[in-house]
């Protein structure tokens, strides 16, 4: 291939990989956005979504569909689960504890599943047909339709509920300003429940598309996309939405090229120079604000 | 006759730190009821407590005939009580339209949200033309104007108001004080909070004064505002 080819190919990779990263980056920053925390479970929280995508298909003999249905709605039901147990009795406690809860929380995601299903790496059974279609001598296979399909219809859903319905508002609000949000009526816990439920949900469809792409999912395969989608919420500014997908688009495709024009081994590091460079010179992100909010 | 609003000595707490030390006061239907002093006297704290924000270690509040100490914010605004807090505190990110909506959050009541729009957009014109605008452009005095709006589409009985003089020019002060007394002549108790002790004197029935976490004087407005001790310390001599 010569270079223009190598190039598009690459960015149509970049773009399914950052897809899947703007999948789980959202979690990160919208629950950010509303409690200050780095949730350090949620890349966990995308790996248990892949593997109960995984026993859908498997076990139950569902389509892809359904299985995405079901996987979204039971990992959404555990992240809220996990916030009521772990997080909501430290909300008054320093941020340090409720950082360290998390990383606790991610340790018995991890080995929890372990117990339960095994560390051994599961194949994910091939669901969705990979003959893809060609434009203009460039492939795309049907995995990546997929992941592009899926993702533009969960940002477009989310972008809707935030924005426009009750639940949303109640959502930018609380994020805002909690004590405010309060004194407007809204329950702030039943928000930030919400928040977490939603979040996980889109960690969990990015865990199934990723089972889907990759064929093998395993126990620990949420760490390192995990760290990776935590770098593309600060890159997009965490905390604010639209940064998280740009975030996520972004990274996916700087590893795709790192790894397409230099050598694969440099894709993490790409990742995590990112972060570096991000923090030095623009620490809000490309889409945060450096306005400091009246506290 | 039991006040519409009714706090019995209450203590309340930052940690360590005993900001309101045993202060009782009462509202009835239809006043406005000021509480003056100085900086950091406790009067937001008292407020805050009203509205559900901090808990009163000692001491009952009751609203209605019910107990509502202890009752999460949410739920208090529920109950008819709505705050205008200090500093505005509007959602600067979010359009005007969306601040009133929120204001609207516990309503059910569709035909009766829209015609409160309307009330709103007829008592603050300037927020109708910047209804689309994010409310963190719009200047001091129309932040006020819809953190008042925002509070009024609860449709509360009682509103709290915390310093809305705070950093507005005179002519602006004023506007915002007349529209506080058209509010409670429509129907809703006012309990006014203000450093402004003259023109909270002069639209208040009564008035509390607040030293320290303590009610030192208490009263009728105009007979506070003529006695030599409220002179001397808050209308400057
Ligand atoms: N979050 C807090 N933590 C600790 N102490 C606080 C807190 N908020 C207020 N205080 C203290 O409680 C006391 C009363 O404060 P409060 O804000 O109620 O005063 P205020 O009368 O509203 O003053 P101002 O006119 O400046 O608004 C002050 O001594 C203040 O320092
Ligand atoms: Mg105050």
């Amino acid at each position: 291939m010569d270079f223009g080819s190598l190039l598009v190919q690459q960015l149509i990779n970049g773009v399914s990989l950052g897809s899947i990263y703007a999948l789980i980056a959202l979690g990160y920053t919208m629950v950010y956005g509303i409690i200050k925390l780095i949730n350090f479970a949620h890349g966990d929280i995308y790996m248990v979504g892949a593997y109960v995508g995984f026993f859908a298909i498997t076990v139950l003999g569902w389509g892809i569909f359904p299985a995405l249905i079901v996987s979204m709605a039971v990992t959404g039901l555990l992240g809220m689960v996990v916030e009521r147990l772990a997080y909501k009795p430290l909300r008054h406690a320093p941020r340090i504890s409720v950082l360290i809860t998390a990383i606790g929380v991610s340790f018995f995601l991890e080995y929890a599943t372990m117990y339960f299903v095994t560390p051994t790496p599961r194949t994910f059974p091939d669901v969705f047909s990979s003959t893809g279609i060609t434009v203009g001598g460039f492939v795309v296979n049907g995995q990546q339709l997929l992941i592009f399909a899926i993702t533009l219809i969960l940002m477009v859903i989310l972008t809707y509920i935030v924005q426009k319905t009750k639940i949303g508002k109640a959502m930018r609000a609380v994020s805002f300003d909690t004590e405010t949000a309060q004194l407007m009526g809204i329950d702030a816990d039943r928000v930030i429940s919400i928040t977490f439920g939603i979040g996980s949900a889109l960690a969990a469809a990015g865990g199934v598309l990723v089972g889907v792409y990759y064929n093998s999912i395993d126990p620990l395969m949420g760490i390192m996309p995990g760290l990776k989608a935590f770098v593309a919420a600060v890159l997009g500014g965490i905390g604010v939405i639209p940064g998280a997908m740009a975030g996520g688009l972004i990274l996916g495709v700087v590893e795709s090229l790192v790894s397409g024009f230099l050598s694969s081994t440099f894709r993490d590091a790409a990742a995590f120079a990112i972060l570096i460079l991000v923090l030095l010179f623009r620490p809000a992100g490309i889409f945060g604000t450096n306005t400091q909010e009246k506290v | 006759m039991a006040a519409m609003l009714e706090v019995n000595d209450i203590n309340v707490y930052y940690g360590a730190i005993h900001a309101i030390k045993g202060i009782s006061l009462t509202v009835a239907e239809g006043e406005i009821v000021t509480l003056i002093g100085a900086n950091g006297a406790g009067k937001s704290t008292t407020l805050r407590t009203i509205s559900g924000l901090l808990t009163p270690k000692e001491g009952t509040i009751s609203f209605l005939g019910e107990p509502i100490a202890g009752v999460p914010a949410q739920e208090i605004v529920r109950r008819g009580i709505s705050q205008v807090p200090e500093g505005r505190r509007i959602f600067a990110n979010m359009t005007v339209m969306e601040n009133l909506e929120l204001g609207a959050y516990t309503r059910t009541d569709k035909d009766g949200v829209e015609q409160d729009y309307e009330m709103v957009f007829n008592r603050f014109p300037r927020l109708l033309e910047r209804k689309q605008q994010a409310a963190g452009t719009l200047s001091g005095g129309e932040q006020q104007m819809l953190a008042m709006g925002r509070a009024l589409m609860s449709r509360p009985k009682l509103l709290l108001l915390d310093e809305p003089s705070m950093g507005l020019a005179p002519l602006l002060i004023r506007e915002i004080f007349n529209i506080i007394v058209d509010i409670n002549q429509a129907g809703t108790t006012v309990l006014l909070v203000e450093q402004n002790a003259n023109m909270a004197l002069s639209i208040a029935n009564r008035a509390y004064v607040l030293e320290t976490g303590r009610i030192t004087l208490s009263g009728d407005a105009k007979e506070l505002a003529a006695s030599e001790k409220i002179r001397k310390a808050y209308l400057g001599g």
